[in-house]
């Protein structure tokens, strides 16, 4: 149908609060931080927080006492991945704080109250990765974080050392630790808090229940008593205590050290993409959106040259070596979109290139594992997808004649909701798509439920799954893709076009909310990890609990927090 | 199998270069031939004086000649029209009307068409073996002609799902031939069209009662938005009309013969004479009547609503009204019952559309039956016929739940049981009905119970041999 052109000036009068406000953008680096300082002594890295009260992304609020908004979690992203490819000798990771007696104060409350709903729920959402992340590189980067925690830790704060492997904890007594959300903003420690007290340090659940409705939060030995901090340490020997466990862990970090030459890490060079008002260009990743339709168009290019033969040319290709380049682009795209495209609710994703090509990269890689910065590659490009996992969007995948969904590239089409490939051609000369199952996808990426994507798609078919096994490593084409149940359908060139169009357009004609849910729903089978709760259990009803009254209302708590007036509760339980 | 396609299925949508259709006729097409072979008339026949369309136009669209039953040419064919059509109802009024299926409404509109494309071979079914007893053989040929042209408005249908839907649309269109009328497995959708149709005077009474229906809903579907829909229907009117003509020359020529059978016998009794006495007449009217009247659905109704607001069904001559065409406003009077009398409601006119198409189809209906008694009169008897109160012998809507007698009287189980024979066809009126029923196969002849027509087919005379059987 064509979009009716109410439709499209209510695109364009919505649009226009946004086109005053500048766009989110992603892109910054350690030189331009405003709110972290990232210092770097051999294989030990100190990030410390300094929050600029006047370095808010949005006017409105201060960033007082170390609390942070978005453009703060934006820095701490960016040191993220800096410190897993710009320094690879660096082990163990301390974050502290630049401010007297306050590690950091959370999220900033005025900047919560004023923010949309869906701002809150992208901030969160981003947060929430960005911790995973922290996670992940404890886990398998052998960079280990350390929280130290030199004042006291609220909320998000506190979230954010519950991130870290160890939470040492300043014992002045007076510096806390505390969830204070659901006693004075009335909504959840929604940044991983809830889930991590109980689920990663093992609070006992009543004792959980005390601390997150005890506004003053907990200190010193009591803290470690209740495993909510792992040391309490007093102020005269902080540092050198500091040193010594970042030290430790140092020391016993798995990560690889490689033979000389290679252990330089790579710089990751500002991605500059080409923007206008309806697209996004990097090298090999492109957006083009269609307003009316409410759709973007993502096409992912495949490597433009032959997979080179060593591992000396991925390190000196760095960010430019096809993998990393093309999985940092779709990282700021989808990050772009999801803070600045909310109405762009379908995501169509295509990919062009060699098969062949992408297979060849994908096989250099596998020879490597062992190499830190192919481990970090690998790593990263498990987020990313991870990433377009908990993404509220439609994503549907089209695999058409010159496409190269094969291994890597295929798992774009196994994270989204449906697959429709082209059987046969639409323009003379073309050679009809097919599809390259690899270790990529049977093996590879797990998803915040701990399998992967093919494994969940066929969740508890294990004969199915080793008949895939067995298919594996060859060109499929869209029959048999279809047969193996890797594509939701297969129209041929006649029914193409009028098959996807309808298909986008009645999707486009559901509520984004409840394709919101169901998606969210659909895309998680089987087991349930700590990192998927924090998504589908914490992060739903926070989200619940953001649009309530009782936060959010004119009378909410959330609302009303330091106005001193009382937040004005509909006591009913729901 | 391949086709000739612009010879074997007339038609005005580009058959002969749409790979799309021509591929979805390939596999439908011999399944259409084998339903119509196993399912169509009863009766073999060489051929038969068929109407043929060829075209839209005024030459084209009414080709008579004798043709064999199996090599009809079911067409394709959708009204012309100018390229400057708007949406003339609901929230997008006043927008160019859409040429492809939007995909918002594909669900809505796929099920619309399905419906109204599953009552067109249900009756083809329902009317099998009616030809083993016609009164002539004009009406042989005129039962045919309806029933050819229920089939290509089942070809019309099926054009728009495999024109406009996708996969999904063809599996629709495979769907339409495999359910079948009275089938227990595999039923037709809507109740009305699963009974067979025992008789001739319940075939008259169908295409008077029964057809109009489809030609009201039709009528609201030549409003769409969806302009091909709307097409497509506007033509199927054309040939609805002469379905509606077969029901009220049908029933004009029963009640003639019934009147000068009462008149030579003098007695209302003439069922020992070999004639339909008038009080059946009456109890087939209030029959068919009040199951047609079901086919409107509830009288109150959202998905009506929905569908209008959405511009994918308009009212009966949507342009020609004088209001706003959204329906933002405005009521409706509505007949219920309450505390055991009929009663009236106000309903906003938007959830009251159902009742406005049925109001119209209505004050349609009494048309025949002023007709009808004008014949009677004429043969000077005092008798009249009369449709019944709109609330007798419903299973549909606001009524379903009561008994209402045909002068709207509101009675107990008890009270309808009792009378239930004097209102509706009894064992007895239906046992009568089926003894006249002997084929007359001979050409000039007709059957004792109904009176021949004034006049032939396309200036033929009644004697001429409209049909050669085999």
């Amino acid at each position: 149908m064509s979009v009716t052109a109410d439709a499209v000036r209510q695109v364009e009068e919505e649009r226009l609060p946004s086109a005053t406000s500048p766009a989110v953008t992603f892109d910054t680096a350690p030189e331009r931080y405003r709110h972290w300082r990232l210092a770097v002594d051999g294989e030990v890295a100190t990030l410390t927080l300094d929050i600029d009260e006047a370095g808010g992304l949005v006017p409105g609020y201060a960033l007082k006492m170390n609390s942070y908004d978005l453009g703060v979690d934006i820095e701490l992203y960016d040191a993220s991945q800096r410190l897993r490819f710009e320094y690879p000798e660096v082990r163990a990771i301390v974050v502290t704080s630049g401010k007297d007696r306050m590690f950091c104060a959370g999220a900033n409350i005025r900047m919560l109250a004023q923010s949309t709903h869906p701002w809150k729920v992208n901030f969160c959402k981003f947060t929430n990765e960005t911790r995973n992340g922290i996670e992940d590189a404890t886990e398998n980067s052998g960079q280990t974080w350390i929280a130290a925690v030199n004042g006291t830790a609220a909320g998000g704060g506190y979230e954010l050392a519950l991130a870290c492997e160890q939470i040492l904890l300043i014992d002045d007594n007076s510096s806390a630790v505390s969830l204070p959300e659901v006693p004075l903003l009335g909504v959840l420690p929604g940044t991983g808090g809830l889930t991590r007290v109980i689920d990663k340090r093992r609070v006992r659940k009543d004792r959980a229940d005390v601390f997150a409705t005890k506004p003053e939060g907990i200190r010193g030995k009591q803290a470690v008593e209740w495993k909510l901090v792992d040391e309490a340490i007093p102020k005269r020997v902080w540092a050198e205590t500091i040193a010594e466990r970042a030290a430790e862990v140092a020391a016993a970090s798995t990560r690889a050290r490689t033979a000389q030459g290679t252990t330089q890490g790579i710089a990751l060079t500002p991605l500059s993409p080409t923007m206008s008002a309806d697209s996004i260009a990097y090298r090999y990743v492109t957006a083009t959106f269609d307003r009316p339709a409410g759709l973007v168009n993502v096409t992912v290019r495949g490597p433009e040259t032959d997979a080179p033969e060593s591992l000396d040319a991925i390190h000196e290709a760095g960010d430019t070596f096809w993998t990393l380049a093309m999985t940092r682009e779709l990282d700021d795209l989808v990050l772009r979109l999801r803070a600045n495209e909310l109405e762009l609710g379908t995501w169509l994703i295509r990919t062009e290139g060699d098969s062949a090509r992408v297979l060849g990269y994908e096989a250099l890689l596998a020879a490597h594992r062992d190499d830190w910065l192919v481990n970090e590659i690998d790593l990263y490009l498990k987020r990313v997808l991870k990433r377009l996992d908990v993404t509220s969007r439609s994503l549907i995948t089209l695999i058409e004649p010159g496409s190269c969904f094969a291994g890597v590239l295929l798992e774009l089409a196994f994270a989204s909701d449906r697959q429709y490939m082209l059987d046969g051609t639409v323009e003379e000369g073309q050679t009809p798509a097919t599809i390259v199952l690899t270790e990529s996808n049977l093996a590879g990426y797990p998803m915040s439920n701990g399998i992967g994507r093919v494994e969940s798609r066929f969740y508890g078919d294990a004969d199915h799954l080793a008949w895939l096994v067995r298919e594996s490593g060859r060109a499929i084409p869209a029959a048999e893709a279809l047969e193996l149940g890797l594509v939701t359908d297969a129209p041929d060139d006649i029914d193409w076009e009028d098959e996807i169009r309808i298909m986008l357009e009645e999707r486009a004609s559901l509520s984004p909310d409840a394709l919101t849910g169901m998606e969210a729903n659909h895309r998680f089978v089987g087991p349930e990890t700590m990192e998927s709760r924090i998504f589908s259990r914490l992060t739903a009803w926070q989200n619940w609990i953001f649009v309530r009254p009782n936060a959010s209302g004119e009378a909410g708590a959330l609302r009303r927090y330091g106005t001193g007036r009382k937040a004005e509760f509909d006591r009913k339980r729901v | 199998m391949s086709i000739d396609y612009s010879e074997k299925i007339p038609n005005n949508v580009d058959l002969a270069s749409d790979r799309r259709l021509q591929r979805a006729l390939e596999s439908w097409q011999p399944n259409f031939l084998s339903w119509w072979k196993t399912m169509g008339p009863a009766v073999p026949t060489q051929d038969v004086y068929l109407r043929t369309a060829v075209d839209v136009g005024k030459e084209g669209w009414a080709q008579f000649g004798h043709v064999a039953m199996e090599e009809y040419r079911w067409g394709v064919f959708l009204a012309e029209r100018g390229d400057d059509r708007r949406i003339a109802f609901g929230e997008q009024k006043g927008e160019p009307v859409w040429q492809q299926v939007p995909g918002e409404y594909r669900a809505d509109l796929q099920r619309l068409i399905v419906i109204q494309g599953d009552t067109e071979p249900a009756s083809v079914e329902q009317q099998r073996r009616l030809g083993e007893t016609a009164p002539s053989l004009y009406d042989l040929r005129n039962l045919f002609q309806v029933n050819v042209e229920e089939g290509r408005h089942l070809w019309a249908m099926v054009y728009l799902l495999h024109a406009y839907f996708g996969r999904n649309g063809r599996e629709e269109a495979e769907a339409l031939l495999q359910r079948n009328s009275g089938d227990l497995d595999s039923p037709r959708i809507l109740g009305a069209f699963n009974e067979e149709t025992p008789d001739w005077l319940s075939f008259f009474m169908f295409t008077y009662f029964t057809d109009r229906d489809g030609k009201y809903q039709l009528g609201t579907l030549k409003e769409s938005a969806f302009d091909p829909l709307s097409r497509t229907c506007e033509f199927m009117l054309k040939e609805e009309a002469h379905h509606m003509f077969v029901g009220t020359t049908g029933i004009d020529r029963v009640v003639t013969r019934t009147c000068e059978l009462m008149r030579e016998h003098d007695t209302a009794d003439i069922a020992p004479h070999g004639g339909v006495p008038l009080d059946v007449i009456q109890k087939y009217v209030n029959f068919h009547y009040s199951v047609s009247l079901d086919l409107f659905g509830s009288e109150r109704s959202t998905n009506a609503a929905n569908y209008f607001t959405a511009g994918l069904k308009g009212r009966w001559q949507e342009e020609r009204r004088k209001d706003d065409h959204q329906l933002t406003e405005g009521a409706l009077s509505i007949a219920s019952v309450r505390d055991g009398r009929i009663a009236s409601d106000e309903v906003s006119a938007l959830l009251a559309l159902n009742l406005d198409l049925r109001n119209e189809y209505v004050k349609d209906c009494e048309n025949g039956l002023t007709r009808w008694n004008r014949v009677i009169e004429r043969a000077g008897l005092d008798t009249r016929l009369s449709l019944p109160h709109v609330g007798f012998n419903r299973q549909v809507g606001l009524f379903s739940e009561h008994h209402v007698t045909p002068s709207g009287g509101v009675v107990g189980p008890d009270a309808w049981k009792a009378e239930e024979d004097c209102w509706l066809p009894s064992a007895a009126d239906k046992a009568h009905v089926q003894s006249l029923m002997r084929p007359v196969y001979e050409p000039g002849k007709i059957a004792g119970w109904i009176a021949p027509p004034t006049t032939g087919i396309n200036g033929k005379p009644f004697e001429y041999e409209y049909v050669h059987l085999s």
